[in-house]
């Protein structure tokens, strides 16, 4: 049986607390919500803190002008079967609904869904693996395994809500020891597979507001080798503006195809004022991938998963226009 | 020599209301509920393949939802009832599922079986009358290796319509 | 050979034994098991994939507190291996390391996250040497050393060659108006049962126990005696309730012996539990195999000659492997009439996990590559593909150029049946929809023991007391349901129910010896010791009822409904054991000689053969690459069935299997290490990849089975999987010559085809390989199907026998 190494845990009574009592802990301590992500990574030694501390419950769903608020610990279960996000933002519904298994999306949380740690299969392996193979920049190591003349980590991205966040131009609340603040959702990212959050570490990632702007329709495509459990491969999010068959305005964002969720802002712009045909949505679909850049570090090869960016954008595009608005 | 072992163990009584019963006990707070009920509750019937959210086998209810045991501390589910096999049948008579299941041949091996069938509940408590795809997609976090699946299906359908008729 | 019309158990539909207990969560599998003072076992594995051990140090690791005893190579330094030609194998390693994942040490403490953290504190000091990663490498002259240096007497990492000529190869290929050359490559892919192995020693009173999730108790039996040196009287071993094997459970394995020793070590209980990872390095599944075929035809698609090769990449150890080289080779002729045939083969050391016996062993890549040569074939030749293999079934009750006896086979029954169902003729022809279909034959257990004796395959013993009967026997259930049959069997003669007959199997305390569930035996081999045993039994109770009832003539006894004669069974138990006293009956199978007057003609023949037929329904996205399996049809050749339920369960899991080995499953390394040991990263099929299977039952009453029967543990996926690659061809007009048919693959035959190069994807070509002068032999007369002592005697006469 893995195990996990031992820990004290801690369970404060609001986001503020939690904030607080990390950020005097420092690294000694981690946030956990629903540790779908954390426990696998905790059992493989993949971090070591001495002190959990558990992000409170936060409230649910709430629709509000113009949008929806979202409590950070909404699971992905019920962000999937949530009838406003579905009736309202069904791309965001979808990516919740497409994370993982069943099981899984009973426990995982929104906040840890957009917090979830970048991956690479010479990471996400236990310690004895990773000995074996010699340690790398991420964790414990000097250099990186996949790209080695580099100075810097590609781990993936690999949040399926997050490139959709993003599109919908989503506010994320971070609750710090002082008071909350909120950031543009884009933000939250960094181009880096270890720093990968812009946050600081002790912030607490209490809230999320998806607008809602009437007219918007939202898709969200995403590749993975079998039907459940995998994680993206690459996965496009898509939201769209029309009148008629004239786009207004179009955001695009790819998952799993770099260290952070990547907005292709060219794709859209280019869409901007066209009539979304088929030959439009493959011009777009071509623009939209030439920034992703996949390495071999995930399952399937790069080579293929790089010219499949193309046919998720698609999708997702054509997935979008089909929607009602 | 690993540097999380000098750490002293912190252990917590945790109360859990485990298959209707109300259960108390003392356990280092690190330890998976996977675990608790495995070794501290003698709760063997709950299996395990991977121990990192990958196979689906440790499935148990929470609030009669499904969720993977392995990814679970005690402590974050205190106070809320948790579902085990053990739990499945209302004492000498089986639940229509696991009666299904042994009919139907869906359980060869066994391994997989007690977390098929608490996900197979508690979907058939949500969705009395699932369709084919439904119950594909419930269970699709929940490997099986021996029966293709395909009497697992047939065996969840059957429970559906016995307990539908009655 | 006539067939009464059963009106008993047999070839009815019953749910397994151990159902109930398995829904309700009671079934104890090995990790289930907790005994008092129960001690926790961690292996410590080698981080290198070929290394030197220049020290071990565990002094450290020793002083932790809650650590009880610590094991290296030097406290077991008898090696053992499944094969007695291939006893390469320490429980843990002393001088050397082959592969990662390598025992090397063993940590007993008081639990678990002790034990693991003492191997952590384990300094292990190695001198690397040059892995040998490819079947390349492993042919050229090693580097610094051999990888096992003391088995290969070569130096090179070639474990084993074999080569052999039957009939007139040359004449053969001189009378094809078209010879045809493929190269295959079929991955390797691991059984990932879902219970991950587990183990429990506990010795007391000089006695050992073991329990544990194995398929064969027997073979644990003998390596714990020959490694622990205790005579096998101080040793039980009992199976578990098993959570999965197909296959990979067979061999013994190092955390078996390594609980056992600290057992006795400590005088306390002892259990190791692998995890997933460990699992993949246990392994024993499926080799790599390239395979090159080489086959002659007349104009009308009948193979006038056929000369194959292959090489296996066989990882750090022998396993099973000097069989499965000839599995590789050996089962072609049993399906297709193949009038001269030269195989060749060989298997090499890797430093990889060791490969081994997995559902099927050995025959899936064998299977893989004449079934899509033969598509080729057929393509070439302007053919239809299905008529080309049609014309070539070989005939029931026949003998194969290699010497093969063929009794019954159902493969033209089995190739309506699934051509009717899937409308196959008349499939929507659309780029992007696709059939393919594809048959297979496998053993009904092998025809000779693993190790060299005269004895029985099974031995079975009935025993019947005025509480009723009960049926011992060593075969384990793994799940397939092999205790029902026995069951089934017994009430069967009995003329009781099933559920009234009590089994005691696979504990080597109570059951006599039976070789175990693997290679498809269980039915075939025990099935029969246990009818024989039951109608020795049956007559005794006649007999005792006869005489009660003052008849004369046996005959008008009737046996049936719970009943003999006159009597209640319970009241015919009471009045046979006052007649006779203590009452016990005995059976036991042996299969005849099969095999041919030359040296390695025990690999390959069976008593009975299976056979199976499919059609697969895929869509191919041509822009994705990726394939989706729709529909699958299979018909099985059972012989007879003696229990549906439990055969079309087999058939559906051996599909599914098959699908995964054919679309996504495979083990592959990178750096030296096994690039996803999760079961994450290690792609098993889920409910949602997993298409509807259409399942049909022939049955060809076989004459040796019990009752007819023959096997469905391992056939059913054979067919499967180059019916994928030939559905995709027929969707796409390109051939992966590979498994998994990865979208990539598709997408590169694709655009091989656009450039106008052969439409296809997978390996250019065949390594040179030093197989030696083959073995020369002379196919037997085709009609000639004597067996054993007749068949031995008539060596003398036949010209084969050089
Ligand atoms: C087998 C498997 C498959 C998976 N497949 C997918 C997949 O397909 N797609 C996908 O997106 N993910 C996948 N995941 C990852 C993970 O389960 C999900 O991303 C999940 O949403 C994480 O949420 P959580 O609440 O469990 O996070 P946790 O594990 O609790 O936390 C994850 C990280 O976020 C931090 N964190 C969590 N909540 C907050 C917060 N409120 N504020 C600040 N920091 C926080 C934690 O410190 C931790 O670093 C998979 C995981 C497994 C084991
Ligand atoms: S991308 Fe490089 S540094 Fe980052 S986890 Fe992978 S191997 Fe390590
Ligand atoms: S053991 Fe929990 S998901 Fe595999
Ligand atoms: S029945 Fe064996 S794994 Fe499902």
């Amino acid at each position: 049986m893995l195990r996990l190494p031992r820990l004290r845990y801690l369970r404060p009574a609001s986001a503020q607390e939690a904030a607080t009592v990390a950020e005097d802990l420092g690294t000694r301590a981690m946030l956990v919500a629903g540790g779908t992500d954390l426990f696998p990574n905790l059992k493989r030694r993949q971090f070591d803190p001495e002190i959990l501390i558990q992000v409170p419950s936060l409230p649910g769903i709430v629709k509000e002008a113009g949008g929806f608020s979202l409590g950070a610990t909404v699971t992905l279960a019920q962000a999937a079967a949530d009838p406003g996000l579905q009736v309202f933002l069904p791309g965001f519904a979808e990516a919740a609904g497409l994370v993982s298994s069943p099981p899984l999306r009973n426990a995982g949380t929104l906040g840890g869904n957009l917090c979830v740690d970048t991956r690479c299969n010479y990471y996400n392996q236990s310690h004895e693996w990773r000995k074996s193979i010699g340690f790398c920049l991420k964790k414990d190591g000097e250099i990186c395994l996949v790209a080695p003349g580099s100075p810097r980590c590609w781990a993936v991205s690999s949040s399926d809500t997050a490139p959709v966040a993003l599109v919908l131009g989503a506010t994320v609340e971070l609750t710090g020891p002082e008071g909350s603040r909120m950031i543009p959702a884009s933000a939250l990212y960094r181009d880096d597979g270890m720093e990968y959050l812009a946050k600081e570490p002790y912030e607490v990632l209490s809230a999320i507001q998806l607008p809602a702007e009437p007219g918007v329709r939202t898709a969200y495509v995403k590749l993975r080798r079998r039907g459940s459990i995998d994680f993206p491969i690459a996965g496009a999010a898509v939201a769209l503006k029309l009148d008629g068959d004239i786009v207004v305005s179009c955001r695009i964002a790819l998952s799993a195809v770099a260290s952070h969720p990547l907005e292709v802002p060219g794709a859209g712009e280019f869409l901007a004022g066209k009539r979304l045909d088929q030959e439009a949505i493959t011009a777009a679909a071509e623009l939209a991938a030439k920034p992703a850049k996949p390495l071999d570090n995930t399952d399937l090869t790069h080579f293929w998963r790089k010219k499949m960016v193309r046919v998720v954008v698609e999708q997702a595009l054509a997935a979008a226009a089909a929607r009602s608005a | 020599m690993p540097t999380w072992l000098d750490r002293e163990v912190e252990k917590a009584v945790v109360r859990l209301l485990l298959n209707g019963e109300e259960v108390e006990f003392l356990a280092p707070v690190h330890k998976t509920l996977l675990e608790v009920l495995r070794e501290d509750l003698g709760l063997t019937g709950t299996k395990h393949g991977c121990e990192l959210g990958e196979c689906g086998t440790c499935t148990v209810l929470i609030d009669g939802r499904p969720q993977l045991s392995c990814l679970v501390l005690p402590l974050q589910v205190e106070g809320r009832p948790v579902t085990t096999i053990e739990g499945m049948a209302a004492g000498a008579s089986d639940h229509p599922l696991q009666a299904a299941f042994a009919e139907l041949g869906a359980a060869q091996c066994g391994y997989c079986t007690p977390g098929m069938l608490l996900v197979a509940k508690s979907l058939l408590e949500a969705n009395p009358r699932p369709s084919r795809a439904e119950i594909q997609e419930a269970l699709a976090g929940n490997l099986c290796r021996c029966t293709g699946y395909a009497k697992i299906l047939e065996a969840v359908e059957l429970a559906a319509s016995r307990m539908v008729a009655t | 050979m006539t067939v009464p019309d059963r009106t008993g158990s047999v070839g009815r539909s019953y749910p397994r034994l151990d159902g109930s207990a398995k829904v309700r969560g009671q079934a104890v599998y090995a990790d289930d098991i907790a005994l008092p003072r129960m001690l926790h076992c961690k292996i410590l594995r080698a981080q290198a994939p070929h290394a030197r051990i220049l020290s071990i140090d565990a002094s450290a690791a020793r002083r932790l507190p809650g650590v009880v005893a610590i094991i290296t190579g030097r406290d077991l330094p008898i090696r053992f291996g499944i094969l007695p030609v291939s006893q390469d194998e320490a429980a843990l390693e002393e001088h050397k390391v082959r592969y990662v994942g390598d025992p090397v040490a063993a940590v007993a403490a008081v639990d678990e996250e002790t034990a693991a953290a003492a191997c952590e504190a384990i300094e292990v000091e190695y001198e690397l040497l040059t892995p040998v990663m490819t079947i390349e490498e492993a042919l050229k002259e090693a580097t610094d050393e051999p990888i096992q240096e003391s088995f290969s007497r070569r130096r090179d990492n070639i474990h084993r060659l074999v080569s052999y000529e039957f009939g007139d190869l040359e004449a053969g290929f001189a009378a094809a108006d078209h010879v045809r050359e493929d190269v295959f490559f079929f991955q390797g892919n691991t059984h990932l049962p879902m219970e991950q192995h587990s183990a429990i020693a506990s010795h007391v009173d000089g006695r050992l126990t073991l329990w544990s999730s194995t398929q064969v108790v027997h073979y644990v039996h003998r390596a714990l005696s020959r490694v622990l040196e205790l005579p096998m009287n101080r040793i039980r071993v009992i199976g578990a309730v098993h959570g999965g094997g197909f296959g990979g459970k067979t061999d013994p394995f190092a955390h078996e012996i390594v609980v056992g020793k600290l057992a006795m070590l400590t005088g306390r209980p002892v259990k190791c539990t692998l995890t997933r990872e460990e699992v993949f390095y246990a392994h024993r599944g499926r080799h790599p195999t390239l395979l090159w075929y080489r086959t002659g035809v007349t104009r009308d698609g009948r193979i006038t000659a056929m000369h194959l090769r292959t090489a296996l990449d066989g990882g750090a150890y022998g396993s099973y492997g000097a069989a499965s080289v000839f599995y590789t080779g050996t089962l072609q002729t049993v399906t297709y009439d193949i009038p001269a045939y030269k195989f060749e083969g060989v298997r090499v050391y890797t430093n990889k996990a060791p490969c081994g016996p997995k559902r099927g062993h050995g025959t899936p890549q064998g299977r893989f590559g004449i079934e899509l040569h033969l598509e080729k074939i057929a393509h070439e030749l302007g053919l239809d593909p299905v008529e080309v293999k049609r014309r070539n079934f070989v005939k029931p009750f026949s003998r194969t150029v290699n010497w093969l006896r063929v009794t019954s086979c159902g493969l033209e029954e089995c190739t309506a049946k699934v051509l009717e169902a899937s409308g196959y003729a008349q499939r929507e022809r659309r780029t992007g929809h696709g059939m393919g279909f594809a048959i297979s034959a496998y053993m009904s257990g092998a025809g000779t023991a693993i190790y060299w004796n005269d004895m029985p395959h099974s031995e079975v013993q009935v025993k019947v007391d005025r509480t009723g009967a009960t049926v011992y026997c060593g075969a384990m259930d793994i799940g397939q349901g092999s205790d029902m049959v026995l069951a089934q069997i017994a009430a069967e003669e009995l003329g009781i129910e099933p559920r009234d007959v009590r089994l005691v199997t696979a504990d080597t305390d109570l059951t006599p010896v039976d070789l175990g569930s693997y290679s498809s035996r269980v039915t075939f081999m025990a099935g029969n010791a246990a009818l024989e045993a039951a109608r020795k039994m049956r007559a005794l109770l006649v007999e005792a009822v006869a005489d009660r009832m003052g008849v004369a003539d046996l005959e008008e006894i009737d046996v049936g409904g719970g009943r003999i004669g006159e009597f209640s069974f319970e009241e015919a138990c009471v009045i046979a054991t006052t007649r006779f006293g203590a009452l016990s009956t005995t059976g036991s199978y042996k299969p005849p000689r099969i095999g041919g007057p030359f040296k390695g003609s025990g690999v390959g023949p069976s008593p009975a053969y299976s056979y199976s037929a499919a059609v697969v329904d895929v869509e191919a996205d041509p822009r994705t690459g990726i394939v989706t399996v729709g529909k699958v049809w299979i018909a099985h050749d059972i012989g007879r069935s003696i229990n549906p339920l439990l055969v079309v369960g087999q058939v559906e899991g051996g599909v599914y299997m098959g699908l995964g080995e054919a679309l996504m499953e495979e083990q592959e390394y990178r750096k030296g290490l096994h690039k996803w040991p999760s079961m994450l990263e290690y792609k098993s099929p889920t409910f949602l990849d997993t298409p509807p299977i259409e399942t049909f039952l022939v049955e060809t009453i076989d004459p040796e089975g019990p009752y007819g029967a023959k096997e469905a543990g391992q056939g059913p996926l054979l067919p499967v999987i180059p019916a994928v690659n030939a559905a995709v061809f027929d969707a796409l007009g390109v051939w992966v010559d590979e498994t998994p048919i990865t979208p990539e693959k598709v997408l590169r035959a694709l655009d091989a085809k656009a450039k106008g190069k052969p439409p296809r994807h997978g390996p250019r070509s065949f390594p040179a390989v030093p197989y030696g002068e083959p073995i020369r032999v002379d196919p037997p007369a085709r009609d000639d199907l004597r067996v054993g002592a007749e068949l031995e005697a008539a060596f003398g006469q036949t010209p084969g026998a050089h």
